[in-house]
């Protein structure tokens, strides 16, 4: 019996993180110790819910700053890319789940009370659809950096969450973008899991065209999901 | 100095052919409930609210999606749960399980009506997430029926892919994917039969971890 059904997904590559990173301290005891077992992809890796995400889901929702009655405070910004493969080939029609926190680096949960103030005009949830070029854009406010309990004085760098189911199960991907020049990049336990130069594929660009006079700061985020891969599959590598 | 003078500031994004590639994983942190799991995202079956957790967020910011009619759906109704554990076996309140699956007669819905196999569940305060679904059907010959399921959360820096298969099915012993599996841990991914559900407990390090796959 064949393994082998045409359509596979390539392999992580070298710039994903590890499971298991010390520095970032919830990892430990979250993280298997056993080795994953490889398996080669069947129908159940290569199929997903990639058409049916707007009756799961529902309908998109891409400006964060419409929410409510009243406008969210902070620096309106646009963010826009496009979803790829590594091959380079665009994903089309693929959600793209986003949420953040607010202007001032607080999340509407209920779970996060640190001292900065909640916005009522901004939850900072949304969802956009690729279109045909694999292109996206939403309009939000550039969340704030916040404190968290990691080690002494650990601050998170400002960043977007970003979930995205694309074509099939094994291409899926929750991600983090993060801003041009923050220097919280640097000393951020979650960032630097992913090992240089790999780390810089999570950073946005700022972008001028992107931007728009008197009204909002432009930001680029390309995001590069897993692509077709024809290498055989070969137990025990 | 026009913008055409200036020195164009290095392209730091993924498309820069020196670093381009997969865009790296990152964990969905502790406050993704408001983002993800919407009401009715564990029920491929009918329309009650579970698997989101609205409790967590003011009423006026819950924006996610509420439950849909999902029409006529063949085959049997099951519900899927399980408590999330640690190292310590300590239950974790803030994780996520993803589920895809096939339909009673093996075949993945990616339609526009009927049963889609995807869904989506927290975990409460007492580690548990809960699916109602249908029992899948084997995908083809030799393939035991299973579930694949997705496990997200604080402290998981990238999903963990595991999955569920049905205890006393006698395509277990057929199955491709399980005869990968050392034989001793096998037992790992059984869901078994209790109190009328099936109880598939996911352990993410120590005695009785789960399996968890390379995809």
């Amino acid at each position: 019996m064949s393994l082998i059904l045409p359509g596979s997904y390539r392999r992580e590559d070298a710039g994903q993180p590890p499971s298991l990173y010390p520095d970032y301290g919830s990892t430990v005891s979250r993280s298997p110790r056993e080795p994953l077992v490889k398996i080669p992809h069947t129908l159940t890796e290569t199929t997903g819910p990639a058409n049916a995400w707007s009756r799961l889901m529902g309908e998109s929702m891409a400006d964060l700053t419409s929410q409510h009655n009243g406008e969210p405070l902070g620096q309106r910004i646009v963010v826009s890319g496009r979803v790829l493969d590594d091959d380079g080939r665009p994903v089309p029609h693929t959600v793209v789940e986003v949420w953040q926190a607010n202007a001032a680096g607080r999340y509407i949960h209920k779970k996060d009370q640190w001292d900065a103030p909640l916005d009522p005009n901004f939850t900072g949830a949304g969802r956009v659809i690729t279109d045909a070029e694999g292109r996206y854009r939403f309009i939000s406010v550039r969340p704030g950096a916040y404190p968290w309990r990691n080690h002494h004085n650990a601050w998170r760098p400002s960043h977007i969450h970003l979930s995205l189911l694309g074509p099939a199960f094994a291409t899926r991907l929750v991600t983090q973008m993060y801003f041009p020049d923050d220097p919280l990049i640097e000393i951020d336990p979650i960032a630097n899991a992913v090992p240089m130069p790999y780390r810089q594929r999570m950073v946005s660009r700022f972008d001028i065209e992107t931007t728009e006079p008197n009204w909002a700061l432009g930001y680029v985020f390309d995001i590069v999901l897993r692509g077709k891969d024809a290498t055989p599959f070969e137990n025990g590598q | 100095m026009t913008p055409e003078q200036a020195r164009p500031a290095p392209r730091q994004d993924s498309q820069d052919p020196a670093i381009f590639g997969q865009t790296p994983w990152q964990t969905v942190g502790p406050f993704f409930h408001y983002g993800l799991p919407w009401k009715g995202g564990a029920d491929l079956v009918g329309t009650s609210d579970i698997g989101a957790r609205p409790e967590l967020m003011p009423p006026e910011h819950y924006l996610l999606a509420s439950p849909s009619p999902k029409g006529e759906i063949a085959g049997e109704t099951i519900v899927l749960e399980g408590v999330v554990v640690d190292a310590e076996g300590q239950i974790i309140p803030d994780a996520m399980i993803e589920i895809w699956q096939a339909d009673a007669a093996g075949h993945y819905a990616e339609g526009n009506t009927g049963f889609v196999g995807f869904g989506r569940a927290s975990t409460g305060e007492d580690g548990t997430y809960r699916f109602r679904t249908v029992l899948p059907g084997s995908i083809g010959e030799g393939h035991a029926p299973h579930i694949a399921v997705g496990v997200f959360g604080r402290g998981l820096l990238k999903r963990l892919v595991t999955r569920v298969y049905f205890e006393g099915d006698p395509a277990n012993a057929s199955d491709p994917i399980l005869a990968l599996v050392p034989p001793e841990r096998r037992g790992t991914l059984m869901a078994r039969k209790q109190d009328g559900a099936w109880r598939f407990d996911i352990v993410l390090q120590g005695e009785r971890e789960t399996v968890f796959f390379d995809v």
